[in-house]
Formats: structure tokens, C-alpha cells, sequence
């Protein structure tokens, strides 16, 4: 059999030109019940990605959730993700943050260590070079929290890995674009 | 006028004031308030089917022949189980539906209770919206809320999940039609300058072809109108998908045929060829496309359609118009008109005298028999004996489809419901039920298989209890004769599971339900044979044998470009394994 991509079947048809991008798009739905099931099974259902996907209602009287999904894809799925979204009838907006311009993308990440000695300051200090916040300890753990940027945690919480990384909790990021305009 | 009554009595209501006429449905524990109010009223006419996946074909059938929206109404569990198949043909074919099914008690909503079913979960891929109502408050919004949603836009199908307890709680009701309930408002007019930018194209155009397909049909009789207008003043030839059938006539002069897969050759070399492609309520499948890098690859593609993720989403655009198609066509024709006050028949005179030229290969023809019925000849026949009549046709999925396609003059929109998007076995009889439900008074065929027909044979009796007589034509080959074809020419002409062994004998059938049977075996007989059909006053079943090892051509198979199209020429009916070579069945 040929391999996908190899052969010209319609059915294994597949861009030759592969400029994966990266994505974070801020939808704006009624916050009722499915709606996330909606979201995630579109893009489950059509083979889309989500990187990160954070929920929360932003405008209580009108019963509005804002979801930030940071996804990856050529041009032409982001196109269609997009398009996608914006078929499902609960959805009001979708903006592409990325397109829009200079965002500002945050996440959360609580990060517990454990060990005891010399791991044990390393970890303490690396936690202050990073502005990880001590949020629990005993004499033989820390729990930090951490905010900043995805690459960020992702840099701190492989720098614990050695000094007794337990367990990581992440929130997924939170984006709003910079300046005094809103969606 | 607001008032209080029960959430059964609001359904009702609701269906009252959205002025539906007709219902299909089958009832359940769940459901009995609401079969209640309808025993209690005859305003809504319920029409009993016999398995709830025959509702929903019917009510796509009734939807597609009248504009109209169609109701289903089922239980919870298997009854909306059994819903699935036609919510997702609804989807793909955008097909306007409302179905209501009714829910296990609120308090008992995943306990796993009897006949209980996640049924907004289920159908949530399958649906273009739907709701759980758990509130009476929100009954009689969500219920026009639905009907709303599932008639604008790009048309679809639309669940409303209703408790049974809901149904026995008191409210306040009002006649809520025409209210906004939800954020969605699709977008009707297009953008002028893209439609300018798209006839600057067009009047400049060598090579122009016209591709209209379902949402053209779906958009309504103004849009066929228009359709046919544009394709008159422009001069264009024109070629329509399966679904889009009947919107242009094939008496028209820019008739192409059919094109994709099945489709004819100067309908496929046109698009492979021409230069300005003008795509209107189409959606660029793959069984149009065939191989999608080989794609009409020196034209300019203009795109009208309302749904904007059809934009691109198989075959890049140059234009893309976002609108209605009544909307759009009306702008495009007066602006046609200004840019081009007297079209320059010359320009694309060379053009047609190619089109003709391909159209001369006559790639419908087939080899003609004096002993076996040719299937193309049956519908040939069908054709000739139905044309004056006000005739609706339906089919089921495989061979006999796409010959009645092929073969079968269609002069006007919604005289023609066919599976298209899915591919659903099953769905021509129901459909043809809900046809006949809406057009007591014409001629409603559902031309059909041998196989499919078996897969909702059980509706017969649904026919027969309503004074529905409608006409199954089976162009009975013995096969799966669509399955068979692919074995033939793909998997070495082992036929796997394709013959249809201990086949019912239909005459018999037919007549133990209580319909008329009828059938031919000789192409003498056929034509007293589709008269009598005709004439009967009951359901009939008609097995016609025809001829068994006849294949469908034209055929491009998947993964080749158009040009790349068989003929019948190429391929006799005995030799078909022999035509694609070892790497071409690897592509399909
Ligand atoms: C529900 C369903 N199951 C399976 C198929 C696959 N399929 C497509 S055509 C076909 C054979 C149809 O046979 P018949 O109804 O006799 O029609 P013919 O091709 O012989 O005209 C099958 C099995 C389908 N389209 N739908
Ligand atoms: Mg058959």
C-alpha cells in the first residue's frame, strides 16, 4: 500500500507544503451545558489539535464563556478550524489572537518537589530565579506556583525533574491581546 | 397569546404554530404525554412508521419535496437510537429536520434508568444544534428556537430532547415563531464586490462552466429561477451535483449532465478544462473531485454558498461569495447585465464546439438487449412513461441510483430525493413515504435495489395503513451490484458477500402486506409493466429483473483525475476486472 501522503487517492490526498502554525484563538460561547463538549468534539471529530484548551464564563449577566485554545496546523486546517468553530451555533466570535497581533499569553502551573539537602535549596533557589512563589512546604517538599509563559513553565518544570519532581497541575493558557481596544 | 398548559400540549402547540401539517414518528414509554395531546387534536396529522429510522427518512423526503421543514417524533432510547443514521444523511445533505425525542424524567438523567440514552450526546456529531430541555420555561423557545435553526442558513437537522416529566410540568406557552433565541443569524446578502470581482471573470472567461449543486435547490424556487436565468444570459455550459438535480432542466440547452464519479464525460472534461468555474451551493467532495491535486487545474473558481467552511476546505478558491443563493444570483445577474450588456456568444463559441465534441462520445451509452432488461433501459422507460405526470423520484443507494441519476430527465427542483452525502441503504422507500405523505395526488417512484430495498422493506405496511401508493421499482440484478462493480475492478473479481442469496420472492411480499406486486423479465413486458405500476391505486412493489451483471459507467475511480475517466467503450461489462492496473487499485 502506499503510504499516506504518497499516493494520489482522494482519500490520502494530503498538503505536500507542511508550514505547521501555531494558533491561539479566543471563542466566545453562551455558557450553557455542552457547549465545551461541542467545542472539543469538533476538533476531535475532524482531527484537529488543541494544545491547550482553558474554560471559564467571563460575562456573568450574559451568560458568556470565553475558551482559549491554542492549536497547531497549516494555514489552511487554521483556516478551517475557524470556520469550523464558527458553525457550531453557541459560538458568538471567534478571534485569532495570533493574527491579531501582540497578545499577552499566561499560564499557571502549581509544582510539587520533593527531597531533602543539597536538591532541596537548588530547588528553592531556581524556584526565585524563576519568581515561583512558595505556596506549601514541609521539611521535605515545596509546592511552587508559577505564572509566565508556556515555554516558561515548561523550562522550570524539566529543571526540577532531577530535584524531585512530584507532580505538575497546569492551567493552560490565558490570552488577551495588549492596548486599549477589547474583542 | 401566552397560556398555560403542559409541556406535551406545548409540543403540540408549537407544531400547530409552525404550521406542520404532517409528523412521522413511533412511540414509548417516554413519549406517551406527548402521543396523548396528539390523539386529542387533528390538527397534525402523525404518520405511524414502523421502525423510527424510516421517520426520519420520511421526513427528509416530505422536507425535500416541499421546502418544509420535517418532524419526527421517537421515544427515548432506541427510539432515538434508531435516529442516528437519518440525523447524520440530514447533515450531510442539508436537509431541514426537527426531531423530537422524548428523555428518561430529569431526576433520573444518568442513573442509566430504562430506555435511557444520552441522546443529545449521541446525536451531537449528527446534528447542526440541539437541546435537552430541562426547564418548562425554556420549552416553547427552544421549540421555535429549533425549527428556526434547522430551516435557515445552511439548512440541517435539530434535536430538541424532551424529559418526561417536562412534559407533565405546567407553563406558560407562547407562540414564540420568528423569535431569535439564540446568538446564530447566518448571512444572506453577499459581498458586492466579490460578486463584481466574480463576474469581471466571468465576462472574460473563455472557458466558463457553471457547477450548481443541492444548496441551489435548498435555497429555494427563486434560486432555480435565477439559476436558469444566469445560465441563459451567460451562455455557459452548465453541470449539476447528484443532489442538485432538477435545479437547471435537462431539456435545457446548457445541460451538461451529471457530473463526478458517475458523471458524463463533457460534464467532467468541462470541468477539468475550463478556465472559470463557477461552483453555486456546492461543497467540493471527493467524489466530484476525484484526485483533488489534479482538479480543474487551469481555472479560476468562483464559490457561492452560505456555509463559509466550504470555502476552501477541499479545493482552494479564487472567489469565494458568502450568501444565499437566491440572494447572491439575484445581485450577479443585474450586475452580469451592466458589466455585459450583449454577451459575446463568440467568444465562447470554440468552448461549446469542444463540449460538443466530448458530448458526441455519448458516454451514457450501453449496450442495448432484446432478451434481459437493461437497467438503463428500465429507466429510460420509466422516464418516457412518467415525463407528463407530476412524478417524484426517490432511490436507494448503488447502481440503480446512479442510473436513475444518469438516465432520468429531471425538469424541476424537489422532484428528486437521493442519498448523497451518506450514501444511506434505506433511506428511498421511507423517503418516497414522506414524499407521497406531502403529494397525496402525484406519482411518487422510489427506484430501487434488491438489497436496499430490504434494509426498510418492513415500511410497506406504513404504505399500506396510510393510503400512501407509492411505487418501488427494483431493478432487481441479484447483487450488490454497486459492490460487486468495486470487487470487480479492484479486488480481483472476487465477489465477496455481494450476491444477494435467499432473496423474498417480492410479488409475494408485496402481496402479503397487503400491496400489489408486480414483474417483469423480458424488455416486452416492461413497459405494461411500469403502466400498471402507475395506474394501481395501492402501494405497488414492481421487481423487475434486470439484467445482472451490468456495471455503471461513466466512472472516474477515486483517486483519478477527470480526465482519467472511464467509458463504456473502455470497459464491457464481462471484462471490467482487466481495466485498472495494479497500482491504480492500490489508489482507490
Ligand atoms: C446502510 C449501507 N450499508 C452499506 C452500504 C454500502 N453499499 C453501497 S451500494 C451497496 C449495494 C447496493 O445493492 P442494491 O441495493 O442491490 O443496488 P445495486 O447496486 O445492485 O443497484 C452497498 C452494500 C451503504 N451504502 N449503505
Ligand atoms: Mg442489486
Amino acid at each position: 500500500m502506499p503510504l499516506p501522503g504518497e499516493s494520489h487517492s482522494a482519500y490520502f490526498y494530503q498538503e505536500t507544503v507542511k508550514t505547521i502554525e501555531r494558533h491561539t484563538l479566543a471563542v466566545i460561547v453562551d455558557n450553557e451545558p455542552g457547549v465545551l463538549a461541542r467545542v472539543i468534539g469538533l476538533f476531535s471529530g475532524r482531527g484537529y489539535n488543541i494544545e491547550t484548551l482553558t474554560v471559564s464564563e467571563t460575562e456573568h449577566e450574559k451568560h458568556l464563556s470565553r475558551i482559549t485554545i491554542v492549536t497547531t496546523g497549516t494555514p489552511a486546517i487554521i483556516q478551517q478550524i475557524k470556520l469550523q468553530l464558527g458553525r457550531l451555533i453557541p459560538v458568538h466570535r471567534i478571534v485569532d489572537l495570533t493574527l491579531a497581533g501582540a497578545i499577552l499569553e499566561r499560564e499557571l502551573a502549581l509544582v510539587k518537589v520533593r527531597g531533602k539537602g543539597e536538591p532541596r535549596v537548588e530547588a528553592l533557589q531556581l524556584a526565585e530565579a524563576f519568581n515561583a512563589r512558595v505556596m506549601d512546604a514541609t521539611t521535605e517538599s515545596f509546592v511552587f506556583e508559577i505564572t509566565g509563559k508556556s515555554d516558561k513553565l515548561d523550562q522550570f518544570i524539566s529543571l526540577m525533574v532531577p530535584l524531585g519532581l512530584v507532580e505538575v497541575s497546569r492551567t493552560g493558557v490565558a490570552a488577551i491581546g495588549r492596548g486599549p481596544e477589547g474583542l | 397569546m401566552a397560556r398555560e398548559m403542559t409541556g406535551a400540549q406545548m409540543v403540540v402547540e408549537a407544531l400547530i404554530d409552525q404550521g406542520v401539517e404532517h409528523i412521522f414518528g413511533y412511540p414509548g414509554g417516554a413519549a406517551l404525554p406527548i402521543y396523548d395531546e396528539i390523539f386529542q387534536q387533528d390538527k397534525v396529522q402523525h404518520i405511524l412508521v414502523r421502525h423510527e429510522q424510516a421517520a426520519g427518512h420520511a421526513a427528509e423526503g416530505y422536507a425535500r419535496s416541499t421546502g418544509k421543514v420535517g418532524v419526527v417524533l421517537v421515544t427515548s432510547g432506541p427510539g432515538a437510537t434508531n435516529m442516528v443514521t437519518p440525523l447524520t444523511d440530514a447533515l450531510m445533505d442539508s436537509v431541514p429536520l426537527v426531531c423530537i425525542s422524548a428523555q428518561v424524567p430529569t431526576h433520573l438523567i444518568g442513573t442509566d434508568a430504562f430506555q435511557e440514552c444520552d441522546t443529545v450526546g449521541i446525536t451531537r456529531p449528527c446534528t447542526k444544534h440541539n437541546f435537552l430541555v430541562k426547564r418548562i420555561e425554556d420549552l416553547a423557545g427552544v421549540l421555535h428556537e429549533a425549527f428556526r435553526i434547522a430551516r435557515s442558513g445552511r439548512p440541517g437537522p435539530v434535536v430538541v430532547d424532551v424529559p418526561k416529566d417536562i412534559q407533565f410540568k405546567t407553563g406558560i406557552y407562547e407562540n414564540l415563531k420568528g423569535a431569535v433565541r439564540t446568538s446564530y443569524r447566518p448571512r444572506l446578502e453577499g459581498d458586492e464586490r466579490a460578486i463584481r470581482h466574480a463576474v469581471a471573470l466571468m465576462a472574460s472567461a473563455k472557458k466558463p462552466v457553471i457547477y450548481s449543486g443541492g444548496g441551489v435547490v435548498n435555497s429555494g424556487p427563486r434560486a432555480c429561477e435565477l439559476l436558469r436565468e444566469l445560465a441563459s444570459l451567460t451562455g455557459f455550459p452548465l453541470t449539476s451535483t447528484l443532489t442538485g438535480l432538477g435545479a437547471y432542466p435537462a431539456s435545457g440547452k446548457a445541460w451538461l449532465g451529471m457530473l463526478g464519479m458517475h458523471g458524463t464525460y463533457e460534464a467532467n472534461l468541462a470541468m477539468h478544462g475550463c478556465d472559470v468555474m463557477v461552483g453555486i451551493g456546492v461543497r467540493f467532495d471527493d467524489r466530484i473531485t476525484g484526485r483533488t491535486d489534479a482538479f480543474s487545474p487551469n481555472s479560476k473558481k468562483i464559490h457561492i454558498d452560505i456555509d463559509a467552511s466550504s470555502f476552501n476546505k477541499n479545493i482552494r478558491v479564487d472567489v469565494p461569495i458568502l450568501g444565499d443563493v437566491a440572494h447572491v444570483l439575484e445581485t450577479m445577474i443585474r450586475i452580469w447585465k451592466e458589466v455585459v450588456p450583449k454577451p459575446d456568444a463568440a467568444a465562447i463559441a470554440p468552448w461549446w464546439k469542444q463540449v460538443n465534441a466530448w458530448r458526441a462520445k455519448k458516454s451514457l451509452r450501453y449496450q442495448k438487449s432484446a432478451d434481459v432488461i437493461m437497467p438503463q433501459y428500465a429507466i429510460e422507460r420509466l422516464y418516457q412513461l412518467t415525463k407528463e405526470r407530476n412524478t417524484y423520484i426517490t432511490t436507494e443507494v448503488g447502481q440503480h441510483q446512479m442510473w436513475a441519476a444518469q438516465h432520468y430527465g429531471f425538469e424541476k427542483p424537489n422532484h428528486w430525493m437521493t442519498s448523497g452525502g451518506l450514501g444511506t441503504m434505506g433511506y428511498g422507500f421511507p423517503s418516497a413515504i414522506g414524499v407521497q405523505t406531502a403529494h397525496r395526488d402525484a406519482l411518487v417512484v422510489c427506484v430501487a435495489g434488491d438489497a436496499s430495498i430490504q434494509m426498510n422493506i418492513q415500511e410497506l405496511s406504513t404504505a399500506v395503513q396510510h393510503d400512501l401508493p407509492v411505487k418501488v421499482m427494483i431493478l432487481n440484478n441479484q447483487y450488490m451490484g454497486m459492490v460487486r462493480q468495486w470487487q470487480q475492478l479492484l479486488h480481483g473479481n472476487r465477489l465477496s458477500h455481494s450476491y444477494n442469496d435467499a432473496m423474498p420472492d417480492f410479488v409475494k411480499l408485496a402481496e402479503a402486506y397487503g400491496a400489489m406486486g408486480l414483474r417483469a423479465q423480458r424488455p416486452a413486458e416492461l413497459d405494461d409493466a411500469i403502466e400498471a405500476m402507475i395506474a394501481s391505486t395501492k402501494p405497488v412493489i414492481f421487481d423487475c429483473r434486470v439484467a445482472s451483471m451490468a456495471n455503471c459507467l461513466p466512472m472516474i475511480p477515486s483517486g483519478k483525475a477527470h480526465n482519467e475517466i472511464l467509458l463504456p467503450d473502455d470497459v464491457a461489462d464481462e471484462d471490467i476486472g482487466d481495466v485498472i492496473d495494479a497500482e491504480g487499485k492500490q489508489l482507490v
